[in-house]
């Protein structure tokens, strides 16, 4: 099945035809096509390994297609690498961000292609960096001075940066790979702006995400993927959440969220004026109870994992005190606190999460050695390791071949509910977690909010931070929202609008 | 298509074994032209020399698994086999004022505590200030160095090799365990296999063998998953302080003398050994039945090349370029593959 463009084809920028790739035992991608006309903002959807990063890649010559052509331009092209795409006005913005942190914004922008003072030169000109970086920037609304030093800023500063970038090489067609994972609301309109220009500018845009009320907003045209198959193109008018949903999980997810049953009881946690060293959270009370899902709101450096980390020990405070039970918590490391039975979740799982190159037991076990020695006898027994294994996969529901297999092979989904496994082996009753379920597709997002409802219902308090406010509002009891390190106000998910949440996380920002 | 993919499966495949490829070939190679290679004495031979050099590989092995290294081994070796040396002797030069030996197990632990001492201040410096291992042992290096200077030039000393060593020192560890074929096997031979034991136990059965897998392999996740981070890295270098001190007890009276150059380079053939068995500087991967493969496989290789009456300057370049294709060979593992 073809799409028939041919009296369009004028408007068409790109097009992939037939793309096959196989990799041993796995069709990743079979006979997938995709259009994406000037002009246009296309959406590609599917769930994690759907195949859309394959395609992507096969488009950018990081991994070579078995078959299958593409057209940039009604010309057939064929790129080796991601540089000659680049050069072909083919670029990405990448989800993850591979930049030279130590480097400054300018650096970081011209890195492969610096200017030089004069052609026959062969020294670079700071001068014409820091101009053409600046025009640039306002251009795009950008605020950030181009000296600043990468890694003194905070992500969503990054990736407009990497924006800026891609939209500097005058590219025809601009891929956004999950480009608001790391952006607040505030900022996820800004990137919209941009891409509406670069939209007017006649240049196409392949827009990869999750989000679906963004998909809905942003986009022209949606193509739907599954199991590495084309499943469908639409009309973005067209096409309605559910029926994406169902496009997508080829089944029809009648709920995003599992039914809210938990009980709250009695207060569990108080946190007084907790107040940071080395951040900007000050002076920040809350009380949880037990068997709650509080929810924790506010954007992006609001100071909502800095909340997190000082409860939890590993950042350092300067003031403030943490009961539980009414009983004086010191709380001093991340030792402490897992034996006074907190747990975090962190926020970016790939840096503090998963020992990615151990395997699923390793990682499971790490937090809750002591309780697998042979009785009277500090040596680990193998049988108890591989039986508490065992309960968290079958709990968390993981899917993993083995329990000796590399955590780094499973689906970002599934490393969550091993990293959950670990926590509630060490038997927490505050569960503080941060951006559950970031990077992770819908089916298993909906497994993670009914493994924290449970976790809710067997009386344990779960503090859980997020920057999707539907999410917040689905799965929790009440929210907290935090602005500039300070909490804003407190809502009650029931009865709170999103239009609520974002004028308290706005108020000391 | 799947003619392809079976090709490269089979490259792949040679290439993950190169190393044990290669050593299979040589070891035929020398023993067609030299078969006495695989005779008993010789077999004695290597199997001795391996157990010599297995506790140091034991002990750098850990820090290797921490993304480390440690470059001062071969000088704690030094250190700790004068100190025996000086101390179960004869002729008391070092300490003039001596006329008995110092008991054997008094000595045992003062060289493992001197080990252990030198491992805590490589792991509280990597630790506490963060630094890079190597730059940590290349510093302790120079000055385990300078301490052997300064001791040898102690009493009446003057520098001199140290030789004349106590008979039940010498008896107690190159003394006959048993014989084959009319072959004594030194009894250091049973210290390295239990040595060997401990560390396996240690790796796999502790806790703390868990944690230095996990800090190697992700540090920032360990510290959250509540792993006492430092503590770890301490105790890892701490271990591998006290696997040098052995390796000095046993060294001075395996070789009958210690002096200034004892244990000199050590630690390469000890991180080569560690590598070729798969302990990887990528961190958080490695196991104990590896190091005593490497250790075997490289003492076959220097063996051998003996027997051929191999240049002993060529060893040199062989030793380091058989370094740099194991690591190269280990790398390809853990790249991901674009």
């Amino acid at each position: 099945m073809k799409m028939q463009e041919t009296n369009a084809s004028a408007n068409v920028l790109l097009k992939m035809e037939g793309i096959c790739k196989e990799f041993p035992g796995v069709k990743a991608l079979d006979n997938v096509h995709l259009t994406v006309k000037a002009g246009t903002v296309h959406a590609l959807m599917g769930e994690n390994g759907a195949g859309k990063s394959t395609l992507m890649k096969c488009l950018f010559g990081v991994y070579s297609k078995d078959s299958g052509d593409v057209y940039l331009e009604g010309r057939k092209v064929e790129f080796k690498n991601s540089k000659e795409a680049l050069e072909n006005g083919v670029a990405m913005v990448h989800q993850e961000l591979n930049q030279a942190l130590k480097r400054n914004v300018m650096d970081n922008m011209w890195l492969g292609r610096f200017p030089r003072i004069a052609s026959w030169c062969p020294l670079t000109s700071e001068k014409k960096m820091y101009e053409e970086t600046k025009k640039l920037f306002e251009d795009l609304e950008i605020n950030v001075d181009p000296k600043r030093v990468m890694s003194t800023m905070p992500v969503s500063q990054r990736q407009m940066v990497e924006i800026a970038k891609a939209v500097s090489y005058q590219s025809k067609i601009i891929v956004f790979d999950e480009p608001t994972s790391s952006l607040t609301e505030e900022e996820v309109e800004h990137l919209f702006r941009i891409i509406n220009m670069l939209r007017d500018r006649g240049c196409g845009i392949i827009y990869i995400s999750h989000k679906m009320e963004e998909i809905l907003r942003i986009s022209d045209e949606v193509t739907i993927m599954r199991d590495g198959q084309w499943i469908a193109t639409r009309d973005a008018k067209t096409l309605t959440m559910n029926e994406i949903i169902k496009l997508m999980v080829g089944r029809e997810l009648t709920n995003r969220y599992p039914e809210k049953d938990n009980v709250v009881g009695s207060p569990l946690l108080e946190v007084k004026s907790l107040t940071a060293m080395y951040s900007k959270l000050k002076d920040v009370s809350f009380v949880a109870k037990k068997g709650e899902v509080l929810g924790v709101a506010g954007l992006d450096s609001s100071g909502r994992t800095e909340l997190l980390e000082n409860i939890f020990g590993i950042a350092t405070r300067k003031g403030g005190e943490i009961y539980l039970h009414g009983k004086r918590v010191m709380n001093r490391n991340a030792r402490e606190s897992i034996a006074n039975k907190f747990a975090l979740l962190t926020e970016e799982r790939r840096a503090t999460g998963i020992f990615a190159i151990r395997d699923i037991q390793a990682n499971t076990t790490i937090s809750s050695l002591r309780k697998y020695y042979y009785k009277g006898f500090p040596l680990l027994n193998n049988k108890k390791l591989t039986e508490v294994t065992e309960w968290g996969i079958n709990a968390m529901r993981t899917k993993t071949p083995t329990q000796k297999t590399q955590i780094r092979s499973l689906s970002g989904g599934n490393q969550q509910k091993v990293i959950l496994a670990r926590w509630l082996l060490t038997d927490p009753e505050v569960l503080l977690l941060d951006e559950p379920t970031r990077g992770i597709d819908v089916g298993a997002k909906y497994e993670i909010y009914q493994l924290i409802l449970n976790l809710a219902k067997e009386g344990k308090t779960v503090i859980m931070v997020s920057s999707e406010m539907p999410e917040l509002l689905g799965v929790c009891d009440r929210i907290l929202v935090m602005s500039g390190g300070q909490l804003a106000g407190e809502v009650d998910a029931k009865t709170a609008t999103q239009e609520e949440i974002m004028t308290l996380a706005a108020k000391y920002a | 298509m799947a003619e392809k993919d079976n090709l490269k499966k089979i490259g792949d495949l040679l290439l993950n074994n190169a190393m044990y490829i290669i050593i299979a070939l040589a070891v035929v190679y020398i023993t067609i032209m030299r078969p006495s290679f695989l005779g008993i004495p010789s077999i004695v031979n290597i199997l001795s020399l391996t157990a010599a050099k297995l506790p140091i590989a034991l002990g750098i092995g850990g820090c290797i698994v921490l993304t480390g290294t440690d470059i001062s081994a071969g000088r704690v070796v030094g250190l700790t086999a004068c100190i025996s040396a000086s101390l179960l002797t004869t002729v008391f030069k070092v300490f003039p004022d001596m006329s008995n030996a110092a008991p054997l197990p008094l000595v045992l632990l003062l060289v493992i505590g001197v080990g252990a001492l030198v491992g805590f201040v490589n792991g509280f410096s990597v630790a506490k200030f963060k630094l890079h291992p190597f730059i940590v042992t290349l510093s302790t290096q120079l000055i385990v160095y300078g301490a052997i200077l300064m001791y040898l030039m102690r009493g009446v000393n003057n520098g001199q090799t140290l030789s004349g060593l106590a008979d039940n020192y010498r008896s107690f560890i190159t003394g006959t365990l048993f014989s084959i074929g009319g072959v004594a096997v030194p009894k250091y031979v049973l210290y390295s296999l239990i040595l060997t034991i401990i560390m396996w136990i240690i790796w796999n059965k502790t806790t703390f063998g868990k944690n230095m897998f996990a800090v190697g392999s992700n540090e920032e996740a360990a510290n959250v998953s509540g792993v006492n981070v430092m503590r770890t890295i301490i105790m890892v270098f701490m271990l591998a302080g006290m696997m040098y001190g052995i390796t000095g007890f046993l060294d001075g009276a395996r070789i009958a003398s210690a002096n200034a150059n004892t244990g000199l380079n050590y630690e390469c053939d000890a991180i080569a050994a560690c590598v070729i068995g798969g302990v990887s500087f990528v961190g958080g991967i490695g196991r104990i039945s590896g190091i005593v493969v490497g250790v075997l496989l490289l003492q076959i290789i220097f063996t051998g090349l003996n027997f051929l009456a191999v240049d002993a300057n060529m060893l040199y370049i062989i030793k380091g370029l058989i370094i740099l294709i194991a690591c190269a060979i280990d790398m390809r593992k853990y790249l991901v593959r674009k």
